[in-house]
């Protein structure tokens, strides 16, 4: 890597004043560069998809126990066609979808308002909201739940669906809070101010200007909540009762072995959730050509 | 709620600002999910320190007694708790290093050497991750690396390793483990950091005749310290308590505080031992943190969220 470093052309006059610099003028002069990053970054992130990549496969396998093994025995979709065989398993399922969906949505509902709140105005207690969202994130899934179980022990409320949706929610809130926050503070005021300058009410603003603004932020919040709840074990370890969710249920059968519909349902999940990475994405980009 | 949400026309100015001041909107607007926060999140943690006081046992239920007593008897000399709080953070502190050590040149790949077209793909592998349930991820794992497993057999046949080499059950399994789960809570802040800098700074560097050594170390790291430090938090905090990798990649001997709080509240129902612990490791984890916090720099813990 030794670079007689020759000053790059285009580097010398660029205005000094440019506010932006993501306007991608000028990136870091094009030299000779080594094949290591590039390598390094492919083959860890082919590690990080081996076990995704495993499932979808080993979801595929036809074993002839209703374990997954590791011997290949050709392809099938039995598995797929038998997926309510497990006892258990289809509930506990739709127990994790229910709970992810509403979670979402009332996370959303009370986040939103909460992240404009952060990000557009001062008012006293802002520092301690921000301070418990982040703490919120921060805290150890382990304490949370532990927590959460003290609480509801000693409130007597029952364990079950409810306690499981309250703490969903509650973790799920901050991360929706999080996500709207980056989003209205990447849009700045001047288009409700423009609305505003051109006579429109607080109220058609907000409906016309600052919703659709949103709208990407509010898919892509609500999407990091599914995801998160979905996919929580620890927390819901705590507060489940009677109630089992699919990640409970995975861990259960993964002391004795997985039943291959469990890859099925790992795989129909993860497939949704691409899907609606790709269409948020692509609703993102769209937005941002249409308000440019 | 939603009713409340058109905001009066919107401060515009820090001088607009002051005259907002006595605005109502805000607090309606926080009203409902700070109450949430309140009453789910912050209160349930101060519980969590009084369910450690109370005395009691599985059958006949706890009563509150101030019993300080409890952290002398989970927490004495000789209790084995001091090992598993010991190995939870040295699993943390390992897959954080572990994380960083590869979290950060796939960050400086996506985004210094890619095309800006390509860098939401890319990320979007780096989260790909996310979307499988990451107990199904750590059961992948224990799948492939077992003893039986494809990784091995292969290992076993080209004469790498002998009949004897494991994989599950020693500690580089766990640390593996935790590390591959919250790779991505290390990329993605460490990527935002590097997105931010100025290319003008590096080019300068250049000008000054700095080598490619010296104006990363001298110029890059030290302008993404803001986003290792949020990766830390993030990835330290997680994995340092995570009772899921150990159980499911680990063995005997690899026996973490997450799973004996796990353990001593949901198999034993000993509620004021669980709570104790979790106690104690969310102080131990807070000081560790906050003594990084000093020494590692004075960045506001807000920017982070």
């Amino acid at each position: 890597m030794s670079t007689t470093t020759a000053p790059a052309p285009a580097a010398g006059p660029a205005p000094r004043g440019l506010p932006d610099p993501a306007a991608n003028v000028v990136r870091l002069p094009r030299k000779r560069r080594g094949p290591f990053l590039p390598i390094f970054f492919w083959v860890f992130l082919v590690i990080t998809l081996l076990p995704i990549i495993t499932m979808v496969v080993y979801s595929f396998n036809n074993t002839p126990t209703s374990r997954i093994t590791f011997n290949w025995h050709g392809f099938t979709l039995y598995w797929y066609e038998n997926l309510t065989q497990v006892q258990g398993l289809g509930d506990a399922f739709l127990l994790s979808v229910v709970i992810a969906l509403l979670s979402a949505i009332i996370s959303i509902a009370l986040g939103v308002p909460l992240a404009m709140a952060l990000e557009r105005y001062r008012f006293f207690g802002k520092g301690a909201i921000s301070t418990t969202v982040f703490a919120d994130i921060a805290a150890p899934s382990i304490v949370v739940g532990a927590a959460s179980l003290s609480f509801f022990l000693s409130t007597s409320i029952p364990l079950g669906f409810w306690t499981v949706l309250l703490v969903h929610v509650t973790f799920c809130l901050a991360y929706v809070v999080v996500v709207v926050r980056a989003r209205l503070s990447g849009t700045g005021t001047v288009l409700e101010q423009a609305a505003a300058d051109l006579g429109a009410s607080p109220f058609t603003a907000f409906v016309k200007v600052t919703l659709p603004l949103l709208v990407p932020g509010m898919i892509a919040a609500g999407a990091l909540a599914l995801a998160m709840s979905i996919d929580d074990y620890v927390i819901t370890s705590f507060v489940a009762g009677p109630a089992v969710t699919f990640p409970l249920f995975v861990y259960g059968a993964a002391k004795v072995g997985l039943p291959p519909q469990v890859l099925c349902f790992g795989t129909i999940i993860f497939a949704v959730g691409l899907l609606v990475m790709l269409l948020n994405s692509w609703l993102t980009r769209r937005g941002q050509k249409s308000g440019r | 709620m939603t009713a409340l949400a058109p905001a009066p026309a919107l401060p515009a100015s820090p001088t607009m600002r002051q005259r907002f001041r006595r605005n109502p909107a805000p607090y309606l607007l926080a009203l409902a999910g700070s109450a949430w926060l309140l009453i789910l999140f912050v209160i349930p943690l101060i519980s969590g320190l009084a369910v450690s006081l109370m005395t009691g046992n599985p059958e006949q239920g706890y009563t509150f007694t101030w019993n300080w007593a409890i952290y002398g008897q989970v927490f004495g000399i000789g209790s084995s708790n001091w090992l598993f709080l010991g190995r939870g953070i040295w699993y943390g502190l390992a897959a954080t290093i572990v994380t960083i050590l590869v979290g950060y040149p796939m960050a400086y790949f996506i985004a210094f050497r890619v095309r800006p077209a390509w860098k939401n793909a890319l990320l979007l592998l780096v989260m790909l991750s996310f979307l499988v349930s990451f107990v199904i991820r750590t059961d992948m794992w224990a799948f492939l690396l077992s003893d039986q497993g494809p990784v091995l057999s292969v290992l076993r046949g080209i004469h790498l390793v002998g009949k004897d080499f494991h994989i599950l059950g020693t500690d580089a399994a766990v640390i593996g483990g935790l590390a591959y789960n919250d790779l991505a809570f290390m990329v993605l802040p460490i990527y935002v950091a590097l997105e931010r800098i100025d290319p003008r700074l590096i080019e300068a560097s250049a000008d000054l005749y700095g080598k490619k050594s010296a104006t990363f170390f001298h110029t890059v790291l030290p302008l993404t310290r803001s986003g290792i430090f949020a990766g830390i938090l993030l990835v330290f905090i997680d994995s340092a308590g995570d009772p899921v990798s150990p159980s499911l990649l680990g063995g005997t001997h690899t026996y973490t505080i997450g799973q004996a709080i796990q353990d001593a509240y949901l198999t034993n129902q000993q509620y004021n031992v669980a709570a104790a612990l979790s106690t104690v490791m969310m102080i131990v984890l807070g000081v560790i943190l906050f003594a990084y916090a000093r020494i590692a720099g004075t960045d506001n813990i807000e920017d982070l969220v």
